[in-house]
């Protein structure tokens, strides 16, 4: 039977010849994640079932990276319950402090999540890694206290939605421009319950962590999971992380779709998603004039080293305007001292911005740089809700890392054509 | 399993944000979750919601995070199950783990208003609406799903699951 690369893992992981969208499967899990805010409640359930350890203590990743360093008292309550329950259980891959990067930005640049793997996170970003041609999906921590104590879960097959991205973008446009375009035709619930499988010849030329962003706002569409067919691009960046693991699983050519859908992105300019959902996406030509507040770079969807080398190009020897706030936060321990050694970090300082710690930062409007009534923030995050940011009357816009370079110089939206 | 209840009525797209906003989720206990249920869409939600009541929303209900804080705060509210036009997948999965029960009804949607009285059959997935007796048919909740509501959760249907030998 035809399959397509979800299908597939999917099947194998369940042990099965073949699935179907819609058969309800138990599910191997290669890795289990969650972080300093869905850990807490999947510990007490995985304690409440009462096995004595983790399925397996390799396989379970716990990541401390929303509310630290630890905002107030109560988090830091939340962080110290997970470091004693990954103490107890020599969690291997137990990150806090100095260790600490945003999850999904660590657990690829570690080599803990590989192509035709199951990889399933108390995150609704977990997403992100079928970029490496792996089936991820978040999940919330009932689930993963269950699987932290069963090494499964159960899953509906989901239909797959095959995306085909052809010719070659403008130089401002990437990963994210494409992802937000997507959204924006297909809506919020476009690919509810879906897979969405990219590919087509702009995605066989798309770097890694362009691929990155775009599996990671999945989600943002409704979708189970994104997930890009492995090739040349995967294999190298693999082989630079793990000797073993990796299986390259692809769609056969005659797979069934749900749906196929073609983005033209030679057509696309940047896309900038306005207040108050990703879906509602306008060109940069036609947004008009929105004055800024806060400019913030980075999270799990752009906090890469590509991405902050991106926004410096645009920062070099310029200053944010006056009265805005430049936030920009590296991905990861790795990526802010490899920001350093390239200069990277003093370029973002000479333009005013402030360095944060690698966490999930402001994104979520619960630590670090959050916004008052009437305030609008342009963000290179991935959504864009009411009150995401902070107070439920400012706004938050989302677009990729150089127009939100240029934006903080022009102190309102625009590109870097402007400067 | 039969509810009774006063209706809240939402919109579509209801994000998890909106459902518990992120700079409430520095804790995990679910009274403390409830108390912030709805803080900006509907400030008066947490003083004024009773026990039963159902809450009727419209499309993507639960989008956004995979928070597990969002139903728990609903379900420590009070309220007794939620009627949409559909689910966010996440957020339905979520629910059902914690036992809280969801029907997809495009056509209560639709038609319930803010505090109409319901009383709703969850086995047979039919809601009446007290005053006129109008019934609005549901999708049925999948086998599997009501397996899991009437276990109680996921975690006593795991507990029972390891019992029987059927997780390793």
């Amino acid at each position: 039977m035809p399959m397509t690369i979800t299908e597939k893992i999917l099947a194998e992981h369940a042990a099965r010849k073949a699935v179907s969208p819609g058969d309800l499967i138990q599910v191997k899990v290669d890795m289990a994640l969650a972080n300093d805010i869905t850990a807490p409640i999947a510990i007490k359930v995985f304690n409440e079932i009462g096995r004595e350890t983790v399925f397996d203590r390799d396989a379970v990743a716990l990541v401390a990276d929303h509310f630290v360093p630890n905002k107030d008292i109560a988090s830091a309550q939340q962080v110290k319950f997970v470091r004693e329950f990954a103490r107890l259980h020599n969690i291997t891959h137990y990150y806090e402090g100095g260790d600490v990067g945003i999850e999904h930005v660590i657990l690829p640049e570690k080599g803990l999540v590989l192509p035709g793997q199951v990889v399933i996170g108390a995150d609704s970003h977990t997403c992100t890694y079928g970029a490496l041609g792996a089936f991820s999906t978040g999940v919330g921590s009932t689930d993963l206290g269950v699987i932290m104590a069963t090494g499964e879960i159960w899953l509906k097959v989901p239909p797959t939605i095959r995306v085909n991205i052809e010719g070659t973008p403008l130089p401002l446009v990437g990963g994210k421009d494409i992802i937000l375009h997507l959204i924006g035709m297909i809506g919020v619930e476009g690919a509810r319950y879906a897979t969405l499988e990219f590919g087509g010849e702009t995605v066989r030329r798309m770097p890694m962590y362009q691929r990155l962003t775009m599996a990671n706002m999945a989600i943002e569409a409704g979708g189970k999971n994104g997930i890009f067919e492995p090739d040349d691009i995967t294999r190298a960046f693999v082989d630079e992380r793990s000797e073993t693991g990796a299986i390259y699983r692809m769609s056969d050519a005659d797979a069934r779709y749900e749906r196929v859908i073609t983005i033209d992105a030679a057509s696309l300019e940047p896309q900038v998603a306005f207040p108050h959902s990703p879906a509602n996406v306008r060109n940069l030509s036609e947004c008009g004039d929105v004055t800024l507040d806060q400019v913030f770079i980075g999270s799990c969807t752009n906090g890469s080293l590509e991405d902050l080398r991106d926004a410096a190009s645009v920062l070099k020897g310029k200053r944010a305007a006056r009265g805005l706030r430049l936030i920009i936060i590296p991905g990861s321990p790795r990526i802010y001292r490899e920001a350093v050694r390239e200069g990277i970090v003093e370029t973002l300082l000479d333009a005013n911005a402030v360095i944060g710690p690698p966490c999930c930062g402001p994104c979520l409007g619960g630590h670090m740089g959050i916004l008052a009534a009437g305030e609008r923030a342009l963000a290179t995050t991935n959504r864009n809700f009411v009150g995401r940011m902070g107070h439920p009357e400012s706004e938050v816009y989302l677009s990729n890392p150089v127009v939100a370079a240029a934006s903080a110089v022009l102190g309102k939206i625009g590109g870097p054509g402007e400067l | 399993m039969m509810f009774q209840g006063k209706i809240w009525k939402l919109g579509d797209d209801i994000d998890t944000d909106l459902i518990i906003p992120a700079r409430f989720l520095n804790v995990s206990e679910a009274s403390e979750l409830a108390r912030n249920c709805f803080a900006d869409l509907r400030p008066e939600f947490a003083s004024s919601v009773r026990p039963g009541d159902v809450i009727v929303a419209g499309g993507n209900f639960g989008c956004g995070s995979s928070r597990e804080h969002a139903p728990l705060a609903i379900k420590a509210s009070g309220v007794s199950l939620i009627i949409a036009r559909s689910f966010a997948r996440i957020f339905y999965r979520n629910a059902f783990n914690i036992g809280l029960p969801l029907l997809e009804s495009p056509e209560a949607s639709k038609e319930l208003a803010e505090g109409d009285e319901v009383r709703v059959n969850l086995a047979a997935g039919s809601i009446d609406r007290i005053i006129d007796s109008q019934r609005f048919a549901s999708s049925p909740v999948p086998d599997f799903m009501a397996e899991i509501i009437k276990a109680g959760g996921l975690v006593p249907y795991t507990i029972e699951r390891i019992r029987k030998g059927e997780a390793v």
